[in-house]
C-alpha cells in the first residue's frame, strides 16, 4: 500500500497542478472574451452584454452552452479527417505552453514533513511551474509555430474559397512574423544567458535594470507588434477580414468546433502576453517587494503571482483597446511591414546587443 | 518505467506515421504523417534527456519546413493521382534498396549488442543548450561556418531564380554592379565569363 502511494504521489501532484493551471488559464480566457465585449461596447458608446447574471458576469458560460447545443454542420465536400483534426490541433497547440509558464516564485518556507508515509521528506521547495525545462522559450515558440497547421488545414479542408484564402493568408502572416518575433527574443536570451523562463526572470532580478524592457526596448516593440500579428488580432486580422473573406478560415465551422478555434485564439493571446511579461517585464517580479515580505514565503509568492496575472491582464487590455481604435492593414502593407521593417529592426537589435554583451563581458 | 512506456508509445507512433506517410496516395496526408513522425521523434529526444534537440526538431522541422511543404501542396491543388504503371520497374529497385537498409539496421543492432556495456551517466549534459552551443562555436566552428555559407548560397540562388530576369537584364545588372565596384577597369573579361 505504502509503495503504491509513494509511486502514485508524483502523478497525483502533477495532475492537480495541471488541472489548476489549465482551469485558471481557461477562466481568465473566458473572462477576456467578456471583457473584450464590454470594453469594445464602452469604446463604441454602447453598454455591452448585461443580461446574463449581474453586470453580465455569467455571459461566458451562456456562450459556451450555446456553442455546445448549436447544430454542428459539416460541409458535404470537405475532407472529413483533416476537417475534424484542424480545430483539435489549433487548441492543443494553444494550450500546451501552459506547462512551462512561471506562475510565481519558488516557495521554500513550507515544512512538508506533515505528509504521511514520509512523502514530504525530500521536498525542499514548491516551484509554481508545472515543468521546469531547460529550453522554455524554444518550447513555447515551437509549439505555437505548430499551431499554424490548425489554421492552414482548416482553410484547406473546408473546400471553400474564402476558407482557403483565409487559411493561406493566415499561415503566410504567421510564418513571416514568427521570424521577427524569434529575432527579437534573441536579445533577451543573450542578456539572460539562458533559455529557461524562470532563469530569464532571475537574470532580470539580478540585472541592474530589473526589467529587460529598458535595455531591450527595440526588442520589446518588435515582439509586441509581431505578437499582434501572430495571434491574428486587429490591426493584423487579415485572415478574418469580414468584408473580403466572410469569416476566413473558420467560415465553414460551426458549434463546438468553432468554439475550439475561438478559444485557441484567446489562449494564444494569453500565451503571448505571458511571453511579453516574462521576457521584458520581469514576470512575477515586483521591484522592492523583497524588502516588505520574505522571499520564498507564501505571502511573497501570492503577491508575486497576483502581480504576474495583473501584468498579463494589462496586455490583454491593450489588445482590446487596440481592437477598438485601429483600422486593419492591407495585405501587401502587412507583408512589407513584416519583412522590410520589423525583421531588419530586430536583426539590428540583435547585432547591437551582441556588441554590448561582448564589451560588458570582457 | 514511465520512460520505457513513453518510448514504446512514441516509437510505435513514429513507425506508424512513417508507414502511413509512404502509403498514402494524397500528398497532404503524407505531409501530415511526416509531421506526426517529427513530433514523435521529438518526444523520444526528450526522454533521452536532450530537450534542446527536441525543441529545435519541433521548431525547425515541424514548425517551419513542413509548413512550407503543406503550403505548396495546398497551393498546387493536386488532382487525383493516376496509377503509375510505367514506373513498375522502380518497385524492384526500391525493394532492393530497402533490403540493404534492413540488413544495415540489423548490423547496427548486432554491433551494439556486441559492444561492451558501459554505465550511462545520467548527469551528462550532452543534450543541454550550453554544451551544444559551446561545441558548435568552438570545436565544430568550421563545419558550422561552411554550412552557413552553403545556406546563404541557397538563399541567393532562390532569390535569383524567383526574380525571373531575362538574360540581357541580368547582364546589364551585373555590368552596373561591376562598374560600381571597380571603376575604370577593363570590362571585357567578365562578358566572356557570362
Amino acid at each position: 500500500m505504502e509503495s503504491v502511494i509513494k509511486t502514485a504521489f508524483p502523478f497525483i501532484v502533477f495532475s492537480i497542478a495541471i488541472l489548476l493551471a489549465f482551469q485558471g488559464v481557461l477562466m481568465i480566457v473566458a473572462y477576456t472574451v467578456l471583457a473584450e465585449r464590454k470594453v469594445l461596447g464602452w469604446i463604441q458608446g454602447r453598454i455591452g452584454p448585461n443580461r446574463v447574471g449581474p453586470w453580465g458576469v455569467l455571459q461566458p458560460f451562456a456562450d459556451l452552452l450555446k456553442f455546445i447545443f448549436k447544430e454542428d454542420l459539416v460541409p458535404d465536400k470537405s475532407t472529413k479527417f483533416v476537417y475534424f483534426l484542424a480545430p483539435i490541433v489549433a487548441l492543443t497547440c494553444a494550450l500546451l505552453p501552459i506547462v512551462v509558464y512561471p506562475f510565481g516564485p519558488v516557495i521554500t518556507t513550507i515544512d512538508w514533513s506533515f505528509l504521511p508515509y514520509g512523502l514530504g521528506d525530500n521536498i525542499r521547495q514548491l516551484p509554481m511551474t508545472i515543468a521546469q525545462i531547460d529550453v522554455g522559450v524554444l518550447f513555447v515558440l515551437g509549439i505555437t509555430s505548430v499551431g499554424v497547421y490548425g489554421i492552414a488545414l482548416a482553410g484547406w479542408s473546408s473546400n471553400n474559397k474564402y476558407s482557403l484564402m483565409g487559411g493561406l493568408r493566415s499561415s503566410a502572416q504567421m510564418i513571416s512574423y514568427e521570424l521577427a518575433m524569434g529575432a527579437s527574443v534573441i536579445g533577451v536570451v543573450m542578456l539572460a544567458g539562458t533559455l529557461d523562463l524562470n532563469g530569464i526572470i532571475n537574470a532580470q532580478i539580478n540585472s541592474p535594470f530589473k526589467w529587460f524592457i529598458i535595455p531591450q526596448f527595440i526588442g520589446f516593440i518588435v515582439f509586441l507588434i509581431s505578437a499582434f500579428a501572430e495571434t491574428n488580432r486587429v490591426p493584423f486580422d487579415l485572415p478574418e477580414a469580414e468584408t473580403e473573406l466572410v469569416a476566413g478560415f473558420h467560415t465553414e465551422y460551426s458549434a463546438l468546433k468553432f468554439a475550439l478555434f475561438f478559444m485557441a485564439e484567446y489562449v494564444n493571446m494569453f500565451t503571448v502576453s505571458v511571453m511579453v511579461t516574462v521576457l521584458f517585464l520581469g514576470g512575477w517580479y515586483v521591484p522592492g517587494l523583497g524588502h516588505l515580505l520574505e522571499p520564498g514565503s507564501v505571502p511573497y509568492a501570492l503577491v508575486s503571482h497576483v502581480a504576474f496575472i495583473g501584468k498579463i491582464c494589462a496586455f490583454l487590455f491593450l489588445y482590446i483597446w487596440i481592437r477598438g481604435t485601429l483600422p486593419r492593414f492591407r495585405f501587401d502593407q502587412l507583408m512589407n511591414f513584416g519583412w522590410k521593417f520589423l525583421l531588419p529592426l530586430a536583426l539590428a537589435n540583435v547585432i547591437l546587443t551582441i556588441i554590448i554583451v561582448f564589451f560588458l563581458n570582457r | 518505467m514511465a520512460t520505457t512506456a513513453l518510448f514504446f508509445v512514441f516509437a510505435g507512433l513514429a513507425i506508424a506515421c512513417a508507414i502511413s506517410m509512404v502509403y498514402h496516395k494524397n500528398p497532404l496526408y503524407s505531409a501530415i504523417s511526416l509531421i506526426g513522425v517529427f513530433v514523435s521523434l521529438s518526444v523520444l529526444y526528450v526522454t533521452l534527456a536532450a530537450p534542446f534537440i527536441a525543441a529545435v526538431q519541433i521548431l525547425i522541422y515541424a514548425g517551419a519546413i513542413m509548413v512550407l511543404v503543406v503550403f505548396v501542396i495546398m497551393l498546387l491543388n493536386m488532382e487525383e493521382d493516376k496509377p503509375l504503371n510505367r514506373l513498375r520497374y522502380l518497385y524492384a529497385i526500391g525493394g532492393g534498396l530497402g533490403l540493404i537498409l534492413l540488413v544495415q539496421t540489423f548490423f547496427v543492432f548486432y554491433a551494439v549488442m556486441r559492444a561492451p556495456k558501459q554505465a550511462v551517466n545520467t548527469e551528462e549534459t550532452i543534450g543541454k543548450t550550453m554544451s551544444i552551443g559551446t561545441a558548435m562555436y568552438t570545436e565544430y566552428l568550421l563545419p558550422v561556418e561552411i554550412v552557413g555559407i552553403l545556406l546563404l548560397m541557397a538563399i541567393i540562388g532562390g532569390v535569383i531564380l524567383v526574380r525571373k530576369l531575362s538574360q540581357p537584364q541580368m547582364e546589364s545588372m551585373v555590368e552596373r554592379e561591376l562598374e560600381r565596384r571597380h571603376e575604370g577597369e577593363d570590362k571585357d573579361d567578365y562578358r566572356i565569363a557570362l
